[in-house]
């Protein structure tokens, strides 16, 4: 047993906190990178891409993202590639985030009135002017708001990454939790950075969905 | 490379499989009828209720959306404990669970409850009926056919996110798998049959669900 002073715990709970942003940011970002490749198969190829769409959303939104964790981690070193809990981490929540993104920006894609598409073909535009310079510049405003608050999710869901040893601000709590014996404290201090983090999420984007609302 | 797949391995575990599978359709079913029973209190004294009652609520309410159900697990049973309440680790999962899962559905609840048209409170004020009987017998009906996809969503998400309890070692489908992998090796082709069958579940536990809400909710 280690006696910390409540300082020095929130230090180092709060050096974690770091990656725990570096990895929801990573999954930001290649998820949505992944969601936009999976929108533009969608309205470029209708047919298969709505399918593909439909098939891959239901596969990371039917199943738990700790055995999608698992599968990244256990699975990669089988086609030789050793990987670090950073990047097992980084890959899966990336593709959790895909799904989720897809889904909502799909929404929002669907929201843009058909005659945009229609008057920008018959301006002569190809598929991916349209997307670039009418769709989704008008999908965009709306995607905002439930863009931030899936934000929140994704924070929350690189808790689980603590599980297959990636040492962020879950793993931190658990680390100084056994050292210390003081599992109340240091699980109510990790809870409330975490709230630190999503709560101004959750806030932005209700605040911005009124926004959006009002501006009807 | 040159690693072979073999799921054959997996062949004798499937006794412990079935355990598995109903502790975690156990802890589905209880949480969800807890949460759901739970949340209808919550989402009427959030709308009606005094207002350090509904300042708890909603505070409760924010509290757990926003942070992670596996922080909220662990400070429960390994956190509760110095507090004097010693829980086994199926209690605490069911607990973290119901806790978890009743935030949501409060939120959603209360969407439904907005939904429902003002004439109809006034219409069994009107009646004569008794200010929780109307919110009983009218109001809250209604707002569960409202919001009824929505709550159905919630709780195969519940069943999914359940996967975490076996971080507790609560024996639930995903702790069978870690079992499973650790006497077998066969790590990837442990949690894939595993990953499949939530996939199953989760389809399963929709439809159904869905199929119910029609017979409940017939006529509206």
């Amino acid at each position: 047993m280690v006696e910390l002073p409540l300082t020095d715990m929130a230090i180092y709970l709060l050096a974690a906190t770091r990656w725990t942003l570096l990895l929801a940011a990573i999954a930001f970002l290649g998820g949505g990178i992944g969601a936009l490749l999976l929108l533009l198969l969608r309205y470029g190829r209708p047919k298969l891409g709505s399918r593909v769409l439909l098939l891959y959303v239901e596969l990371f939104q039917g199943t738990p993202l700790l055995l999608q964790l698992f599968l990244v981690f256990f699975g990669l070193p089988l086609v030789g590639i050793d990987v670090s809990p950073l990047l097992a981490a980084g890959i899966a929540l990336t593709l959790y985030a895909s799904a989720f993104l897809a889904e909502i920006w799909r929404g929002c894609v669907d929201a843009i009135p058909r005659g945009q598409w229609d008057a920008s073909g018959a301006l002569g535009l190809n598929f991916l002017l349209q997307m670039r310079y009418v769709v989704l510049p008008q999908a965009l405003r709306i995607a905002v708001a439930p863009t931030v608050g899936f934000l929140t999710q994704l924070v929350k869901a690189t808790a689980l990454s603590s599980i297959v040893g990636f040492e962020e601000l879950t793993k931190a709590g658990q680390i100084v939790s056994n050292a210390t014996f003081r599992p109340l404290l240091v699980y109510a201090l990790v809870a409330l950075i975490y709230f630190a983090l999503c709560y101004p999420l959750t806030f932005c984007a209700r605040l911005l969905e009124r926004k959006l609302s009002q501006s009807r | 490379m040159g690693y072979q797949l073999d799921f054959g391995a997996l062949a004798g575990y499937l006794g412990l499989f079935l355990e598995g599978l109903g502790v975690t359709l156990g802890l589905t079913a209880i949480a969800a009828s807890l949460g759901v029973g739970l949340s209808i209190g919550g989402a009427a004294t959030a709308r009606w209720g005094r207002g350090w009652a509904r300042a708890l609520v909603l505070a409760y309410v924010e509290l757990i959306r926003n942070t992670p159900f596996i922080v909220q697990m662990f400070f429960i049973f390994f956190g509760l404990p110095a507090l004097g309440v010693k829980l086994t680790a199926l209690e605490a999962a069911v607990l973290a669970m119901t806790i978890n899962l009743t935030a949501y559905t409060i939120e959603i609840l209360r969407a439904g409850i907005e939904a429902v048209p003002k004439g109809q409170h006034e219409a069994g004020a009107a009646l004569g009926i008794r200010p929780s009987s109307v919110f009983i017998w009218v109001v809250m009906p209604q707002a569960l056919a409202n919001v009824y996809p929505a709550l159905v969503s919630q709780i195969v998400i519940t069943m999914l996110e359940s996967a975490v309890v076996s971080q507790i070692a609560v024996t639930d489908l995903t702790h069978v798998a870690d079992l499973i992998q650790s006497r077998t090796y066969r790590a990837f082709e442990t949690y894939f049959v595993i990953t499949v069958v939530y996939l199953v579940l989760a389809v399963a536990l929709r439809r159904l669900l869905v199929r119910a809400g029609r017979r409940l909710f017939a006529g509206r």
